[in-house]
């Protein structure tokens, strides 16, 4: 085995921690991630994960842990999206010109106050790029009912979710809520970014979000498929990922090991190219007698 | 007969006509940002009638579906579906097809899972998959024709296909009435024809009610019982031979316009359209 991965990998108490909250962190944002993606919502997602920074920061000033400032922070961000309207177009241009840019100058202060004060740079490394080796072990039962939390809602919502996802128009004619359940999905959106800010950092969170429902979307055609391979390939790179950087401490400069963030991301991006490299992109021959293409397929 | 006596029958006709009716739409007006879209619409639908609601771009089509599902208040008049005010009935009774619906080829949905959410894709928690279930999806398949693509992505599909298939998802809940919003819009000649002959059947073989948005009817002349022509904001309906004359669409339109009858094939010229 240690030809795979150094010895005292498994021995070592932070490292069971990280890829238990690894394995969290990937099942909830592979199947929140899902609906991300096939609700068009990915922008939605990385502006979750821009404001959950202030709440992160905000949180380290204060000393609190940093999770409940990721949550507390996107939560508001998610009620702030759902009032301006994520759906639209220049609504979304609104947000992100106005809110997201002074919830990012928020953070950049909390950061500069809070390494006054504690003489330290590690805490914005740490916001903006993960701490997965270092989470305190009384935070894991917090995570995990976090993460289960954000499971039931949208296992509760995926059929009303695939149907507004199809058609907004089909929903409301069959006397779904539509903006309410948005508003919930955006709840459990807010939930899994956050997990992922713990995990890879606020600024990365929307990769493990984003990366391995693309990747699964390409190559399933079920939606219960898509969220099972997307929560396989989320867990794949970050376990992964936690691997490689712990192996990392021997590599080049010796003794420092490579960010666990860099790794899953970089991890990430391959699975998601490799699924051009071969992808029939019609599972079903078409009849003889069709004609010109009308819908875009 | 006594004053009475008229006025009884005529109660009696009035409630018998909304009884057998399975749509009535009684002066309907619509104003959507300060303009008056739709005047006084007044029309009925009886079970197993296919009927057509033509008009050029913009003439409100759409407008009027969207009041007749509940989706849209009306400024005035009432939509009664089996004599009982549209928001009081089940959704259920209503199948509906909307207007340019673009599926993205990465939907994780097949056709069979776009079906089965016509089912019960509104409701909260999951939904068990069974053989009953699981038969009821193969045989609305079927009713329309897309039981060959059944496990292929949707957005893979072709205009037509897609069109079959959102047909099936309309049609599992068993409504009455069926809604479909410009479904032959972009698509080639084959596939307009196939689309109407399915519609056709259905309104026939399983006597739904279907009302059809489109602004050209002559794809519909061969099934349509009767048709709804709205300009101007205001509608005319009855057989199409009386509704689409140069008189008839004259008055309807304000202006002129000429109705020329060539090879079975009708084309209204109007000052600014031409259907």
């Amino acid at each position: 085995m240690h030809y795979l991965f150094e010895p005292g990998l498994l021995g070592s108490g932070p490292v069971r921690t990280a890829l238990l909250v690894g394995a969290i962190v990937a099942i909830t944002s592979g199947v929140i991630g899902v609906f991300t993606v096939i609700r068009g919502q990915s922008f939605a997602g990385h502006s979750l994960a821009d404001v959950a920074t202030t709440g992160g920061s905000g949180a380290f000033l204060i000393g609190l842990n940093q999770f409940w400032g990721f949550l507390a922070a996107g939560a508001a961000a998610a009620a702030a999206m759902e009032a301006i309207g994520v759906q639209r177009r220049r609504g979304r241009d609104v947000a992100t010109g106005v809110v997201l840019a002074a919830a990012l100058g928020a953070a950049a202060l909390f950061l500069y106050l809070g390494t006054q004060q504690t003489s330290t740079t590690g805490a914005s490394f740490t916001i903006l790029f993960g701490s997965i080796f270092v989470i305190a072990s009384d935070t894991v039962p917090i995570l995990i009912a976090s993460g289960v939390v954000a499971l039931i809602l949208v296992a509760i919502l995926a059929r009303v979710l695939l149907l507004t996802s199809l058609s907004p128009d089909l929903a409301s004619a069959r006397g779904v809520n539509v903006r309410l359940i948005g508003a919930v999905y955006l709840i459990a959106l807010a939930i899994s970014v956050s997990l992922s800010a713990v995990a890879i950092g606020a600024i990365l969170s929307t990769a493990l979000l984003i990366g391995p429902a693309a990747t699964a979307l390409r190559l399933t055609k079920s939606p219960v498929r898509a969220m099972a391979a997307a929560a396989a390939a989320g867990m794949a790179a970050t376990w992964l990922g936690i691997v490689l950087a712990y192996d990392s401490y021997y590599w080049p400069p010796a003794g420092r090991g490579w960010p666990v963030s860099f790794f899953v991301v970089t991890l990430v991006l391959v699975g998601y190219l490799l699924t051009y490299v071969r992808r029939p992109r019609r599972l079903v021959p078409r009849s003889p007698h069709e004609g010109a293409e009308c819908f875009p397929a | 007969m006594t004053n009475e006596a008229a006025q009884e029958l005529a109660a009696s006709a009035a409630s018998a006509r909304t009884r057998s009716a399975l749509l009535e739409l009684d002066k309907i007006g619509v104003r959507l940002g300060g303009r008056q879209v739709l005047s006084d619409v007044t029309f009925s639908l009886r079970k197993g009638e296919f009927t057509g609601i033509i008009g050029p771009n913009g003439a409100g089509k759409t407008t009027l579906l969207r009041v007749i599902l509940g989706l849209l208040e009306p400024s005035g008049g009432r939509v009664l579906i089996d004599g009982e005010p549209v928001h009081n009935k089940s959704k259920a009774s209503i199948g509906y097809v909307p207007q340019k619906l673009v599926i993205d080829p990465d939907m994780p949905l097949r056709a069979r899972d776009v079906v089965s959410l016509g089912l019960d894709g509104h409701k909260l928690g999951f939904g068990f998959p069974s053989r009953q279930r699981r038969e009821l999806i193969e045989a609305t398949l079927a009713d329309v024709g897309a039981d060959g693509y059944a496990d292929a992505r949707v957005g893979e599909l072709s205009g037509g296909e897609q069109q079959r298939v959102l047909i099936a998802h309309a049609l599992i809940s068993r409504p009455k009435l069926l809604l479909l919003d410009e479904p032959l819009a972009n698509l080639d000649l084959r596939s307009e024809q196939e689309i109407v002959a399915v519609l056709g059947k259905l309104a026939r073989e399983h006597e739904i009610a279907v009302l059809l948005s489109a602004h050209d009817m002559n794809p519909l002349l061969s099934v349509m019982d009767r048709i709804v022509y709205v300009a101007n904001g205001h509608a005319a309906t009855g057989a199409t031979d009386d509704v689409v004359t140069s008189e008839g669409l004259t008055r309807l339109y304000g202006h002129h316009v000429d109705v020329v009858r060539v090879h079975n094939r009708i084309i209204v010229v109007a000052a600014e359209d031409v259907g």
